[in-house]
C-alpha cells in the first residue's frame, strides 16, 4: 500500500529565528513614509529555509509523482526540456520594453506560435495575452461587446450556455455584465436545440458551449447549433478546456465557432504549477479581429513588430503580453509534437478514456448516465454506492488517495448525480490506466466503514473543510 | 516517443473493447467538419527542438548581453538559487489546483505562508493566495469595492500605467462601474490632494492610489490622502511595489483598506513580462468578498493541524455566475517563488534590498543628471524609478545608447501625453557601478548631436 511521507512541519515562522541586527534609518525618505514598525518575518537559515520547503514538496502530489485524471483538466505531462527551456536566460531575462531589435527572438516565439494555434483550432487571428481560460473567457466577452455594439447592436445583453457549462463560464459573463441563461440538457446530456432556439433572441450576445462538452460527448448537431445561434444575430463561443479530445480530427473554427479560447496549461502541456500561471490565448474570425487586445505580433519583411496601431481595439486585460514562459513552453511542445504526434496525443487521449470507461462499466460497480460514446473525459455516478454502502463520490475520491492515486474532478458537471469526472490523459500508460480501474473496483467492494475513513496513508487524515469556512483563519497572525 | 506511452499497443486497446480501429471513436463528429491532418510541421525531436530554440534565442539580448535601465514596474532582481531549486520541486510544479487537501499539504501550507507574509508586508488582516498581475488584481480590486458599497464610481490618479487604465476599464465598464481620473502636481508628480478632495464623495466606491507611482514617486501625503477617502466613506485601495515595503510603512499602517500589487520582484524573473504575480490582500471585513483562492488552516480528523482552500462558495466553481470573480488558474507558482524569496530574505533581507534599490535609484538619477541635457522631471522623492527630461530627442538619445549595448529609459510620449522627450528610468540591486558609468558616458556621448 502506499504511504505519502509525513512530517509534522512547523510554520516557517515558528522555525526558530536568528537575531535581529539594528538597521540605519533611511534619512532621505520623507519621514511620513519611513518604517517604524518591524516587518514581521523569520530570519532564518538557507537550510531550514531548503528543508522546510523540501519537506512541503514531499507532501504534495503532482503528476510526475502517478496518474492525476482531473476530468475537465488535462493533468498530462510535462516535457521536461520545455521547463529548461523556459528557464534559459537569453528568454526569461528579457525586459518587455526593450527595443524591438533586441527581442527578436520572443517576438518570433509568440507569432509562430499564434499560427500555430490558429491552424490546430481552424481560427483567423489569436491573441495570446489572457493568462489563464477564464481570463480568456472574459475577454472574449468582451470581444462579443465590442463586435455587438459596433454592429449598433447594444441591447444584445444576454449569453446563454448549457448546464453542463464549466463554471468559469457563467462567471465570465457576469463579470463581463452580462445575464446568464441556462438551458437544461437533453436525455442524452447535449445540447436540446428546441430549447436553444426558444431562448435566442435579438438580445442574445453569445452562447457558450464545451465541444466535447463537460459529460466528453460530443456535440454532433453543432453545425445546427451554428446556425440558430448566427440566424439569431449572435455569436458562438468555444470553451477550449477539452479540445485535447479532437486535436487533429476537427477544428472549432470549421464548427462555427466565432471565439475560441485555450488552455496553454492543459491541451499544450504546460505545467499547472499548483494552480498557475496558465495562460488561455483567444483565437476569433476574422470579422472580430479588429477588437482584439493591443499589441498584436506583427512580421515585416524578416522583422516581427509590437503593432499597437488598433484603433478599435478593446485595449488590455493584462500588463504586457501574456504569461510568455508558458507560451514558451506550450510552442516547444507543439513543434516536438508536430501534426502526428498532436493528433496521435488526441486519439490515445480517446482511446484510454473510453479504455477505462468500458472496464468500469463492465465491473456493473458505477453507472454512467447518457450517451455511451465518449471522448477523452467521461462522468461516472456513484450512486449505486451511496444507496447500497452510503459510500459517497467523497469517499471513493478520498479512498483513492490511500492507492497513491489522484482522484478525479467530483461532483461535477452538476447534472450527473455524485459524479466522478475521469479524464485520463494520452500519457498514461495501459498499466497505469489497468491500475487505476482495478482501484476503483476495489474501492467499491471494501468495508464501507473503511472507505468513509479514508484516507489514512496521507500525510493528515480527512480535512475538516466546512471548520474552515465556519471559522476562518488564514494568515498566521490569526492563529 | 511523444509521450504516448500505449502508441504502439492501441490496437490490442481497442481490440480489448471490440472496436476494431480508431476512428469508430470518433464517428460522432459530423463527416463535413472531419479533418484527415493539421497544416503543421512534422514533429521534431527533443533534441532538435533544444537546438531550434537556441537559434531562436541567440536573437534575443538580456539583461546579461547589454545593461538596461527600463523602469515600467518591472526591472531584473536577483533570484537566490534556493527559489529555483524549490520551485523546480516537481511534486510542486505539476500539481494542479489543490482541490483534495490530503494530497496536496505542501502547496497549501506554502500558500498559506505566502499570505501570511503579504499580510505582514501590506499591513493588510489577510491576503488571497494569488492573482494574474496587478492590472487585472487592480481591476478585482475595484469590482470588489463596487459590490461591497454598492457605489458606482472608482477614482484613480493620473500617474498610473496606461495599461493598468486599459485593463481596469474592461473590468468595470460591464458591470456599470465608472473610472474617474484625477491629476497630479506638474512639479512633484505626486496626485492633486486638492482635485483628490473635489472628487471623491458619497458616490465614490473606491480610491486607489500607488506608492510609488508610475513615474517612480512616493506619495508622502498618505495620511492626508487617507482622511479625504475616510471622510467620504469611501475604500481606500493602494498599489506597492513589494521590495519598497522594506523601507517604507506598510500601507494598512495609513489606512488603507486594500493592497494589490506587482510580486514578480520577489523572486520570480522578468519573462518578457509574464508570468507575472497579482498581490490582493486586504482587511478581514471584506473576507467574503474577496476574489480568488484563499488557503485556511482547519483540522483532520484526528484534530491534527491542516490546510484547506477555503470560504469557496465565493468561488466559481460552485457560485457559478453569482461568483465573486471568474479566476479559476492563479499564479500559484509564482506566488511560491516569492513566499520562498521572502523566507530566504527574511525582515532583516528585505529591508536591505529596499535600502539598496532606494539608493540605486538616487545614485543613477544623480549620475544621470550630473550629464548636460538630462533633469529630472519631478521633485519628489522616489524609489528605484524616476523620470528624466531630454533636452534632445529622447529616440535618438536611445538609439545611441543601443549601439553602444545599452538599454536606455522607457520613451513615454507615445501614451503619455505631455511627456515629450521623457524616459522612465528603472535600477535595482542588479545595477553595479559599472553599469551606471557605463550609461552615464553613453548619454555624455549621445547630447553631443
Amino acid at each position: 500500500m502506499y504511504r505519502s511521507a509525513v512530517y509534522e512541519e512547523p510554520l516557517i515562522n515558528e522555525l526558530v529565528a536568528s537575531k535581529k541586527e539594528k538597521s540605519k534609518p533611511l534619512d532621505l525618505l520623507p519621514g511620513s513614509l519611513l518604517r517604524k514598525e518591524k516587518i514581521n518575518l523569520p530570519n532564518i537559515d538557507e537550510t531550514q529555509v531548503v528543508r522546510h520547503f523540501l519537506r512541503l514538496s514531499q507532501m504534495n502530489y503532482g503528476i510526475d509523482t502517478g496518474i492525476y485524471p482531473l476530468g475537465s483538466c488535462t493533468m498530462k505531462y510535462n516535457p521536461k526540456l520545455c521547463e529548461e527551456i523556459a528557464c534559459w536566460d537569453s528568454f526569461a531575462g528579457v525586459h518587455p520594453y526593450q527595443d524591438v531589435s533586441t527581442i527578436q527572438g520572443s517576438l518570433q516565439v509568440m507569432y509562430e506560435l499564434e499560427r500555430m494555434l490558429c491552424e490546430i483550432t481552424g481560427m483567423d487571428c489569436f491573441t495570446l495575452q489572457p493568462a489563464a481560460g477564464a481570463h480568456g473567457e472574459f475577454l472574449g466577452m468582451l470581444l462579443a461587446r465590442a463586435y455587438h455594439d459596433s454592429n449598433k447592436e447594444d441591447q444584445r445583453n444576454e449569453v446563454i450556455l448549457p448546464d453542463t457549462a464549466h463554471g468559469t463560464n457563467p462567471a465570465s459573463a457576469t463579470m463581463a455584465g452580462y445575464k446568464i441563461i441556462e438551458i437544461p440538457s437533453k436525455d442524452d446530456g447535449t445540447v436540446d436545440l428546441d430549447m436553444l432556439e426558444k431562448s435566442l433572441s435579438d438580445r442574445t450576445a453569445c452562447f457558450m458551449l464545451t465541444n466535447p462538452n463537460t459529460l466528453g460527448i460530443f456535440e454532433s448537431e453543432i453545425l445546427e447549433i451554428s446556425k440558430l445561434v448566427h440566424e439569431a444575430g449572435a455569436l458562438l463561443y468555444y470553451d477550449g478546456a477539452n479540445i485535447n479530445a479532437i486535436m487533429g480530427k476537427a477544428r472549432p473554427g470549421d464548427m462555427g465557432f466565432d471565439i475560441v479560447h485555450l488552455n496553454l496549461h492543459k491541451t499544450f502541456s504546460t505545467p499547472h504549477g499548483g494552480g498557475g500561471p496558465g495562460s488561455g490565448p483567444v483565437g476569433v474570425k476574422s470579422k472580430l479581429e479588429k477588437f482584439l487586445p493591443i499589441p498584436r505580433i506583427g512580421k515585416k519583411k524578416d522583422s516581427y513588430l509590437l503593432d499597437y496601431d488598433h484603433p478599435h481595439s478593446i485595449g488590455k486585460i493584462k500588463g504586457f503580453y501574456g504569461n510568455f514562459s508558458v507560451l514558451l513552453k506550450a510552442y516547444a511542445y507543439i513543434m516536438m509534437m508536430g501534426r502526428d504526434g498532436l493528433k496521435e496525443a488526441s486519439e490515445t487521449a480517446v482511446l484510454n478514456s473510453n479504455y477505462m470507461k468500458k472496464k468500469l462499466l463492465s465491473s456493473k460497480k458505477y453507472d454512467m448516465p447518457f450517451k455511451k460514446l465518449r471522448k477523452h473525459e467521461f462522468v461516472l455516478s456513484c450512486e449505486k454506492l451511496k444507496k447500497e454502502k452510503n459510500i459517497r463520490a467523497m469517499d471513493v475520491a478520498k479512498r483513492l488517495l490511500d492507492y497513491g492515486l489522484h482522484p478525479p474532478t467530483i461532483y461535477f458537471p452538476l447534472i450527473v448525480k455524485e459524479a466522478l469526472m475521469i479524464e485520463p490523459t494520452e500519457t498514461e500508460s495501459k498499466n497505469d490506466l489497468d491500475n487505476y480501474i482495478n482501484a476503483l473496483i476495489k474501492i467499491a467492494d471494501e468495508n464501507p466503514e473503511t472507505v468513509k475513513n479514508a484516507p489514512s496513508n496521507t500525510p493528515v487524515k480527512r480535512v475538516d473543510e466546512v471548520g474552515a469556512t465556519k471559522n476562518p483563519v488564514l494568515t498566521w497572525k490569526m492563529i | 516517443m511523444k509521450f504516448i506511452p500505449n502508441s504502439t499497443i492501441k490496437n490490442t486497446m481497442l481490440k480489448e473493447i471490440g472496436l476494431n480501429n480508431v476512428e469508430e471513436l470518433f464517428l460522432d463528429i459530423p463527416k463535413k467538419i472531419r479533418i484527415k491532418n493539421l497544416n503543421l510541421p512534422k514533429g521534431l525531436s527533443q533534441q532538435d527542438t533544444e537546438q531550434k530554440l537556441r537559434r531562436i534565442a541567440d536573437k534575443n539580448k538580456s539583461f546579461y548581453d547589454m545593461p538596461s535601465f527600463l523602469g515600467g514596474g518591472i526591472k531584473p532582481h536577483y533570484i537566490p538559487s534556493v527559489v529555483k531549486s524549490i520551485i523546480s520541486r516537481a511534486e510542486f510544479y505539476t500539481a494542479y489546483t489543490p482541490y483534495q487537501s490530503e494530497a496536496s499539504q505542501g502547496f497549501l501550507q506554502a500558500m498559506f505562508e505566502y499570505q501570511s507574509m503579504i499580510a505582514e508586508l501590506t499591513g493588510m488582516d489577510i491576503a488571497n493566495a494569488s492573482l494574474y498581475d496587478d492590472t487585472t488584481a487592480l481591476g478585482e480590486a475595484a469590482l470588489m469595492c463596487s459590490r461591497i458599497n454598492r457605489k458606482k464610481t472608482f477614482v484613480i490618479p493620473q500617474n498610473i500605467s496606461w495599461e493598468k487604465k486599459s485593463v481596469l476599464k474592461n473590468y468595470t465598464e460591464g458591470v456599470g462601474v465608472k473610472i474617474k481620473e484625477i491629476s497630479y502636481d506638474d512639479k512633484t508628480g505626486k496626485i492633486d490632494l486638492e482635485q483628490l478632495e473635489e472628487n471623491v464623495d458619497e458616490d465614490t466606491a473606491g480610491v486607489y492610489i500607488e506608492n510609488p507611482n508610475f513615474f517612480g514617486v512616493f506619495e508622502d501625503d498618505v495620511d492626508k490622502i487617507s482622511s479625504i477617502v475616510k471622510d467620504a466613506g469611501s475604500i481606500f485601495v493602494v498599489g506597492v511595489d513589494p521590495i519598497s515595503l522594506g523601507v517604507t510603512r506598510s500601507p494598512g499602517s495609513y489606512g488603507a483598506d486594500v493592497v494589490i500589487g506587482e510580486g514578480r520582484a520577489l523572486g520570480n524573473p522578468m519573462d518578457f513580462g509574464g508570468s507575472t504575480l497579482g498581490v490582493f490582500g486586504c482587511k478581514k471585513e471584506f473576507l467574503r468578498q474577496i476574489p480568488g483562492r484563499i488557503i485556511g488552516v482547519t483540522k483532520d480528523r484526528e484534530g491534527r493541524r491542516a490546510f484547506c482552500m477555503t470560504l469557496q462558495t465565493r468561488e466559481q466553481h460552485i457560485r457559478r455566475g453569482r461568483a465573486t470573480s471568474n479566476i479559476c488558474t492563479n499564479e500559484g507558482l509564482c506566488a511560491l517563488s516569492a513566499v520562498t524569496f521572502l523566507s530566504w530574505l527574511g525582515s532583516d533581507g528585505l529591508e536591505e534590498l529596499g535600502r539598496v534599490n532606494f539608493e540605486k535609484g538616487q545614485k543613477l538619477a544623480n549620475a544621470i543628471e550630473s550629464v548636460d541635457g538630462f533633469e529630472k522631471m519631478f521633485s519628489g522623492v522616489h524609489f528605484n524609478e524616476f523620470v528624466i527630461k531630454c533636452v534632445n530627442d529622447a529616440n535618438v538619445v536611445n538609439k545611441k545608447l543601443l549601439k553602444r549595448g545599452i538599454q536606455g529609459g522607457l520613451i513615454l510620449d507615445r501614451w503619455y501625453p505631455g511627456f515629450k522627450n521623457c524616459m522612465l528610468f528603472g535600477v535595482s540591486e542588479m545595477h553595479g557601478d559599472a553599469e551606471i558609468e557605463q550609461l552615464v558616458s553613453g548619454l555624455k556621448e549621445a547630447s553631443h548631436v
